[in-house]
C-alpha cells in the first residue's frame, strides 16, 4: 500500500517535470520565441535587448535557465512577471485560484444534479417523448459555444431586462468574496455558474443514460428483478452502480481542467477574476512567468484529479482495485 | 388440478409484437417435493418459459394460463408480481459470474433480498445469510459472504446464488441451466444440493439441455421443441419409453454411459424453425424421419399410460 502510494507519487512529479519542461520549450527554447525581444519592446536597440538579456538571465545556457525559473516559481516563489513591471506571480495565481474555485463549484452542483436528473428520467422513459424533447435539449446544450451563452445571458440579465422583476437581483459583472458577503457570491456566481455548467449538462446526461441503458441489459439487473426488487430499486440502486464509472471519471477529468483554468472563457466573459482570466491575460501580453505559473497550477490539478480518480475507481469497482478489468 | 399441484401452465403462448411466435402450447405441472426437467436444444423456449413464470418477460403477448397455487399469475399486478419473486419463486441462473452484482459483496447481496420481503434487521439477516451459505457447503461462510462475485470460484458463487434463491423459502425454484457454466466434479455437487432441496418439500423446475441432468436430478421430464412441449412424462418411464420422434434422437445423441464408443453419434439432421417460418402442422415433421402426410395437421396431446406426446404416430 505505501509503495503502491509512493510509485504514484513519483508518477506524478515525473508528470510535472515532463509538463514544465515541455511549456518552458515551447516559449523560450523554440526559434522564433525571443523572450528578450518581446520583453524590450519594438524597435529596441541592441545595447537595450543586451541589458535585458542579462537582466533576465537569457544569455545563460537553456538548462540553468530552466533550473533559475523552477527555483524561483516553486522555491523562492518570487518569480516576477516580465510585463507588470517586477508583480509577484504567485501570490497572483493564488488570489485568482478561489474565484476559479467557486465558480467550478457551484457549476459542477449544477451539472451533476441536473445531468443525473434528466439522465435517469431519459433512461427510465426512453424513446418516449419526455426522453426525445431531453436529448433535444441536450445536444442543443452541447453545442451551444459558452462564451455566445454568456454573452447573451449578460445581454438579457444585464441591460435589456436587467430592470424588469425577473433579473433586478443580479448584480454587475465581477467577483464577490465569500469572506466578504455570502449571499453576494452566491449571488455572483449564480449565472456564470449556470452558463458553465450548461455544456457539461447535456453531455454527461447523455452518458449517464447511454450507460444506464447498457447496464440496464446486464444479468446481474434480471436478477435483481427476480429478487423482487421495485423499478426504483432496480433503476437507481443496480442500475446506476453498474454505470457510473465512466460518468465519475469524465466528472474528475472535467473538473480538475475547469479549476485549472478551464473555465477560461466563462471567467472572461462574466469578468470573474479567475485563474482562467489570468492565463489569458498571460498570454494576450505573451507574459512569460504567468504562463508557466498558470499552466503548472492547473498541471497539478490534473494530475491530482487523476490520482482521486483511480482511488474512486477502486472504491466503485473492486475489480479494478485488483488489476482485473471488463465486466 | 389436486392441492399438491404447485404449478400449472396450461397452452401458454408467446408471440413477440409483431406477431412471432415464441411459444406456441406449452403444457405443464409440478407439484410439491418433484423435480421437472424441461428439456430442448437453444431456443426451443425453455428459458421463455421460465421467465414468464417468473414474470421477467416485457413486451410478449401470451395467452394460456400459468397457475401457481391456484392464481392465475398472468392476470396480476406489478406489486403482486413483485411480492412473489424472491418470495415465493426464486430463480437460479446459468452464469453465476454476471448474475451477481459484480460491484457489491455476496453477503450484501443475499441480505437484500431477505430484506426485501420479511422485516428483519441487517444483523438478522446477516444471519440468515451466513446459515445458508454454510448449508450449501460454503466453507467459512462468513468470511465468504463478505467477499465480491469475482473472488469466489464458480462453484462457490453458484452454491451462493442458491443460498441466495432459498433465502426466502420459496415452494418453487426455477434453476436456469445451473450447471452449464461450471466444471463437472462441480456439477454434480450441485445437482446433489439442488435434489436435497426438492426433499424439503419445494418444486423445482430444472431448465437444461442435457439428457444426463436430467436423470440425475429430475423425477419428471417435459421435451421442448420450437415452444412446443412434445412429450413429458415421468422420467424413467420417458427415458426408458420415448414415445416422440424427436425425444427418441435427443436420447440417440447421447453417448452410451458402458459398452464401446461409437464413432459417430447419430445427430437430427436441419435446423429447427424459426419462428417467422413455423410449419402450420407438427413443428418437428420437417426433420422428422417419420414424418407423414397428416403430420400437416397439428396433432393432438395423447396420453399414453404416464406419459403424453403430441404425435400423429400415437393419434388413434
Amino acid at each position: 500500500m505505501l509503495r503502491m502510494l509512493a510509485a504514484r507519487l513519483g508518477q506524478m512529479v515525473f508528470v510535472l517535470f515532463g509538463i514544465s519542461v515541455l511549456v518552458f520549450g515551447v516559449f523560450f527554447a523554440t526559434p522564433g520565441a525571443d523572450p528578450t525581444a518581446r520583453i524590450a519592446g519594438r524597435g529596441a536597440s541592441p545595447e537595450v535587448m543586451a541589458r535585458v538579456r542579462s537582466a533576465y538571465g537569457f544569455d545563460r545556457p537553456l538548462p540553468v535557465q530552466y533550473a533559475r525559473m523552477m527555483e524561483k516559481l516553486f522555491v523562492s516563489r518570487d518569480l516576477t512577471s516580465f510585463v507588470d513591471h517586477g508583480a509577484p506571480v504567485v501570490p497572483e495565481v493564488m488570489a485568482a485560484a478561489p474565484v476559479t474555485l467557486s465558480l467550478v463549484l457551484w457549476a459542477s452542483l449544477f451539472w451533476v444534479v441536473f445531468s443525473l436528473a434528466i439522465g435517469i428520467v431519459s433512461a427510465v422513459l426512453r424513446d418516449s417523448w419526455v426522453d426525445r424533447f431531453f436529448m433535444g435539449i441536450g445536444l442543443l446544450g452541447l453545442s451551444m459555444p459558452v462564451f455566445w451563452l454568456g454573452e447573451v445571458v449578460n445581454l438579457v440579465t444585464q441591460s435589456r431586462f436587467h430592470d424588469t422583476w425577473l433579473f433586478s437581483w443580479v448584480p454587475p459583472l465581477g467577483y464577490v468574496p465569500f469572506s466578504e458577503s455570502p449571499l453576494g457570491w452566491a449571488r455572483a456566481l449564480l449565472l456564470p455558474a449556470l452558463t458553465l455548467s450548461v455544456a457539461f449538462i447535456g453531455l454527461y446526461a447523455r452518458v449517464l443514460r447511454a450507460e444506464l441503458l447498457a447496464a440496464m441489459g446486464e444479468d446481474a439487473i434480471r436478477t435483481a428483478r427476480a429478487k423482487g426488487a421495485g423499478p426504483a430499486r432496480v433503476w437507481l440502486w443496480h442500475g446506476l452502480r453498474l454505470s457510473w464509472l465512466s460518468y465519475v471519471s469524465l466528472f474528475g477529468m472535467d473538473f480538475a481542467q475547469l479549476v485549472g483554468g478551464g473555465a477560461l472563457l466563462t471567467e472572461v466573459v462574466f469578468a470573474l477574476p479567475g485563474v482562467g482570466r489570468l492565463t489569458y491575460q498571460g498570454l494576450n501580453t505573451l507574459d512569460l512567468p504567468l504562463i508557466m505559473a498558470t499552466v503548472m497550477y492547473a498541471a497539478v490539478f490534473v494530475v491530482l484529479a487523476n490520482a482521486v480518480i483511480d482511488g474512486v475507481y477502486a472504491l466503485l469497482d473492486p475489480r479494478i482495485a485488483e488489476g482485473r478489468h471488463g465486466r | 388440478m389436486d392441492a399438491e399441484t404447485l404449478l400449472s401452465i396450461e397452452d401458454l403462448r408467446l408471440a413477440l409484437p409483431d406477431g412471432r411466435v415464441l411459444l406456441d402450447g406449452v403444457s405443464l405441472s409440478l407439484a410439491r417435493g418433484e423435480a421437472l426437467g424441461v428439456v430442448g436444444e437453444s431456443g426451443s423456449g425453455k428459458s421463455l418459459t421460465a421467465m414468464t413464470v417468473m414474470g421477467l418477460l416485457p413486451d410478449v403477448r401470451s395467452s394460456g394460463a400459468v397457475r401457481f397455487r391456484a392464481r392465475d399469475l398472468l392476470m396480476q399486478d406489478a406489486r403482486a408480481w413483485r411480492r412473489l419473486r424472491g418470495k415465493e419463486i426464486a430463480m437460479i441462473f446459468q452464469d453465476p459470474m454476471t448474475a451477481f452484482l459484480p460491484v457489491r459483496r455476496v453477503g450484501a447481496q443475499i441480505d437484500e433480498q431477505i430484506r426485501l420481503h420479511e422485516k428483519l434487521s441487517r444483523r438478522e439477516a446477516r444471519a440468515r445469510t451466513v446459515r445458508l451459505l454454510g448449508e450449501m457447503g460454503v466453507p467459512d461462510p462468513a468470511a465468504a459472504a463478505e467477499r465480491f462475485p469475482h473472488q469466489l470460484s464458480g462453484g462457490l458463487r453458484q452454491r451462493a446464488m442458491i443460498a441466495m434463491a432459498l433465502s426466502c423459502a420459496p415452494a418453487l425454484l426455477i434453476a436456469d441451466e445451473p450447471t452449464t457454466a461450471l466444471d463437472v466434479t462441480v456439477q454434480a455437487q450441485i445437482l446433489v444440493l439442488l435434489t436435497r432441496l426438492r426433499e424439503t418439500g419445494a418444486g423445482l423446475m430444472l431448465i437444461t439441455h442435457d439428457m444426463g441432468v436430467v436423470a440425475q436430478a429430475c423425477t419428471h421430464v417435459a421435451v421442448l421443441y420450437a415452444g412446443v412441449v412434445v412429450e413429458r412424462g415421468p422420467v424413467r418411464a420417458v427415458l426408458d419409453a420415448p414415445l416422440h420422434p424427436y425425444t427418441r434422437a435427443l436420447l440417440a445423441a447421447m453417448p452410451p454411459l458402458d459398452g464401446p464408443r461409437p464413432a459417430h453419434l447419430p445427430a437430427i439432421a436441419g435446423q429447427p424453425p424459426a419462428p417467422d417460418a413455423r410449419p402450420p402442422g407438427c413443428v418437428f415433421a420437417p426433420r422428422c424421419p417419420q414424418v407423414r402426410p397428416d403430420c400437416a395437421i397439428r396433432p393432438p396431446v395423447v396420453r399414453m399410460g404416464e406419459q403424453e406426446v403430441v404425435c400423429v404416430l400415437y393419434a388413434s
